[in-house]
């Protein structure tokens, strides 16, 4: 992609305000590896918010309630179902978190060249979904 | 890099400094669980009770639920903003948004010190 563009600066007849075309199409932006990391990071964040809080509470009082409740409430996890989207919110919570650390790190001026920057989003990416599939598996 | 100054009411600093330092409250409580569960291995539901019946771990797990609610309104009035232009509902769903986080403060409550 650099190489592309040092190519297109050389070029010197080009005009000024070339016509540039703007994708909004969400379909058609191409979004670099950041930037896909960012975008989990936000829709974790709001499924968090939707699904992961009421669910967190209730399933907290219910295994607290009683040893009855308790069982009730281990009995309910062994449902595919359940434990589909529990894991679903485990990859939710384990995104946002290792994403977040990613931008701490980044507002203390870490990895904010390019390439560490592709690479730690990669590493966030890649991280989240390993523990994710290593705590599926043993849940399941 | 855009160089802005930061003057002013409103700039939105303190929003954003707030996210983060309820994230490392946060991250904190989420490493306590995790030496929590490494100590212990399985969990039933007598050590459950007892693990809650400690005044410092409910103490613990209210400030967790209260950073959770700042981390999270400022989220999502950020999704809203970025998503929602007609201002009215804009608003209406940002004051939704705060009465659900003040409901889930009211029920963990509740959950950590109501009878039982």
């Amino acid at each position: 992609m650099r190489h592309r563009r040092s190519k297109s600066m050389s070029s010197v007849e080009r005009p000024v305000t070339k016509p540039r075309p703007v994708y909004l199409n969400l379909v058609r932006i191409r979004l670099p590896l950041p930037g896909i990391v960012s975008i989990l990071h936000r829709i974790s964040g709001a499924a968090l918010f939707l699904v992961g809080l009421p669910l967190l509470l209730a399933w907290m009082q219910s295994s607290l309630a009683s040893p009855e409740s308790f069982d009730a409430f281990r009995a309910a996890l062994a449902n595919p179902l359940a434990k589909i989207v529990l894991i679903g919110l485990i990859w939710a919570y384990i995104h946002h978190f290792c994403a977040g650390m990613r931008y701490l790190l980044l507002d203390i001026h870490q990895f904010i060249e390019l390439k560490p920057a592709r690479q730690s989003s990669a590493v966030v990416l890649i991280a989240s979904l390993v523990l994710t599939l290593i705590i599926g598996v043993r849940l399941w | 890099m855009v160089k802005r100054i930061v003057v002013g009411a409103h700039y939105g600093l303190k929003d954003w400094l707030a996210q983060r330092l309820t994230a490392v409250a946060m991250a904190i409580y989420t490493l306590l669980w995790l030496a929590i569960a490494g100590y212990y291995g399985s969990v039933d539901h007598e050590l459950w009770q007892a693990l809650f019946a400690n005044t410092a771990f409910r103490v613990a797990t209210l400030l967790f639920g209260l950073a959770l609610l700042w981390h999270a309104w400022i989220g999502m009035r950020d999704i809203w903003m970025d998503y929602i232009k007609p201002t009215a509902l804009r608003l209406t769903l940002e004051m939704l948004t705060v009465v659900v986080l003040l409901c889930y403060a009211g029920w963990l409550i509740d959950i950590l010190w109501g009878a039982r």
